[in-house]
């Protein structure tokens, strides 16, 4: 089956999903990552990789963060960075996203960061440059509806590497609204890739997709019982837009069941780490106390993010 | 060279490179060395000029001027240089010299570290075929070698330097 973002050499030219992705892939992003990890340690953080290309920022959708990382990382490899403030601009005013494209191809970009609320438009952009036959200008996924957000992924991976070493040995537990997350959906595909022998979802029915045992996901709906004996827990943001509907009662009802707090982080194995994509809703999916405590990662999961895109941006810039 | 030419020995040669650099071996120098050959040779010239402070290791990969052409090398290793760059006096140490463009790549990446009073070059084997104006301070062998070949130092299990000559 053709694969979007690999080349004919099997070479990565677009990073769109982690799904696909084979483990030598993921194996060099990560291994990339820790020597940009030392350039940002550095008095001068920059390299001249990517001197005089231009990486375009395009969210569709807000997210300041991401953004941020994305053009920390760009300017460390000395890339020009344009951050589109597309809300405002040309799609208000009615124009088409491969029209979008097609003038800033015309602008001479290099490559595209896509953040985009309906699933599959950075398919749709890099499908579009094949077509066209631009298949020197790339595309990084910054998130896609409910589909990918596969640098985030490929960071949580880095995470766990960095403090696990290793991937054959480890229980990991992803906890909330996977139903909704692009992120979890990232994150099973990188973890059972990597080799996880083992990855729990826990949350209530509501919030859990359909067929996770298809993925090889073991599904949980008590919080005590999914814990136990994990070595890694990653919480998810649970979305206040989620919380008025039919699918929750309420914060304090879903705090009490599924909030992480110390009590119950204590069922994991005592070196386990706690990791969470951002922004955190303290009180409602996680506890202070556990959010800056000593075995939280979250703010490792920040500077270590600005590597993998590093990584992930002079990879696919050379092939 | 002809490929059935005997090669070498590189670890003679280690010992020759610390003998020539002896002499004139400057004050506070820090050593340097590009992955993997030269990383090897500097930790065996540490030993052998009786230094005492770690080596500095380095890899260019994000500074190579061929990554329009090539791509990102598919390893590479941090570059960990453990010592203050600013006002020292810097031995760059590499197995073979050729275009040049790889000493010049270390010495961009040595400058966003800081400063160096000087930077001196030392490599085991010098091929001629020079595309920059780079020279070696320090060489212990002048090899013609023909386009297609490729003279790659290895190590063994046993931590021994070797010399093999590749035919692409």
């Amino acid at each position: 089956m053709h694969n979007p973002q690999l080349n004919d050499n099997g070479e990565l030219i677009h990073l769109l999903s982690t799904e696909g992705l084979p483990r030598s892939i993921m194996t060099q992003i990560l291994d990339i990552a820790e020597s940009f990890m030392e350039v940002s340690a550095r008095e001068v953080k920059k390299v001249p990789l990517l001197r005089g290309k231009s990486v375009f920022n395009l969210f569709f959708e807000n997210s300041t963060r991401t953004r941020t990382t994305f053009e920390i990382a760009a300017k460390r490899l000395s890339a020009d960075v344009i951050n589109l403030d597309i809300g405002r601009s040309s799609t208000a005013k009615g124009e088409t996203l491969l029209d979008t494209i097609d003038n800033l191809c015309a602008m001479d970009a290099n490559l595209f960061v896509v953040r985009h609320a309906s699933s599959g438009a950075p398919y749709l952009i890099a499908e579009h440059l094949r077509r066209i036959g631009r298949d020197d200008i790339h595309v990084v996924n910054a998130g896609d509806g409910r589909h990918a957000h596969p640098t985030q992924g490929m960071l949580d991976m880095y995470t766990i590497r960095h403090y696990k070493k290793d991937f054959s040995n480890l229980r990991v537990a992803i906890v909330g609204d996977l139903l909704h997350s692009r992120v979890a959906r990232s994150d099973i595909h990188a973890l059972t890739t990597l080799g996880v022998p083992e990855v729990r979802a826990i949350g209530p029915e509501t919030l859990l997709p359909k067929h996770l045992d298809k993925l090889g996901v073991h599904v949980f709906h008590d919080m005590a019982e999914g814990l136990k004996d994990c070595d890694v827990v990653i919480m998810l943001r649970l979305q206040n837009e989620r919380m008025n509907g039919a699918l929750l009662p309420s914060a304090g009802e879903y705090f009490r069941h599924y909030g992480l707090t110390p009590q119950k982080l204590a069922l994991a194995k005592p070196d386990a780490i706690v990791m969470h994509p951002g922004p955190m809703n303290r009180g409602v999916e996680i506890h202070s106390a556990v959010a800056d405590g000593p075995q939280a990662v979250i703010l490792n999961q920040v500077t270590f993010g600005i590597a993998v895109r590093m990584a992930v941006m002079s990879i696919v810039a050379g092939n | 060279m002809l490929a059935n030419d005997p090669l070498p020995d590189a670890e003679a040669q280690c010992r020759q490179l610390a003998e020539l650099i002896r002499p004139l071996l400057p004050k506070n120098p820090a050593l340097v060395g590009i992955y993997s050959g030269g990383a090897w040779i500097a930790e065996r010239l540490r030993e052998l000029l009786g230094l005492t402070e770690e080596i500095g290791l380095i890899d260019v990969s994000f500074y190579r001027d061929d990554f329009a052409e090539k791509g990102l090398h598919p390893q590479v290793k941090p570059t960990l240089i453990p010592f203050e760059v600013e006002g020292r006096h810097l031995i760059l140490v590499d197995d073979v010299l050729y275009t040049g463009r790889t000493t010049r790549a270390a010495i961009n990446e040595l400058f966003d570290y800081g400063r160096p009073a000087a930077v001196d070059l030392a490599v085991l084997a010098d091929r001629g075929g020079r595309e920059l104006p780079v020279a070696a301070t320090w060489r212990v062998w002048d090899v013609d070698l023909a386009a297609g070949q490729s003279l790659v130092l290895g190590r063994d299990e046993s931590d021994q330097l070797a010399w093999r000559l590749e035919n692409a």
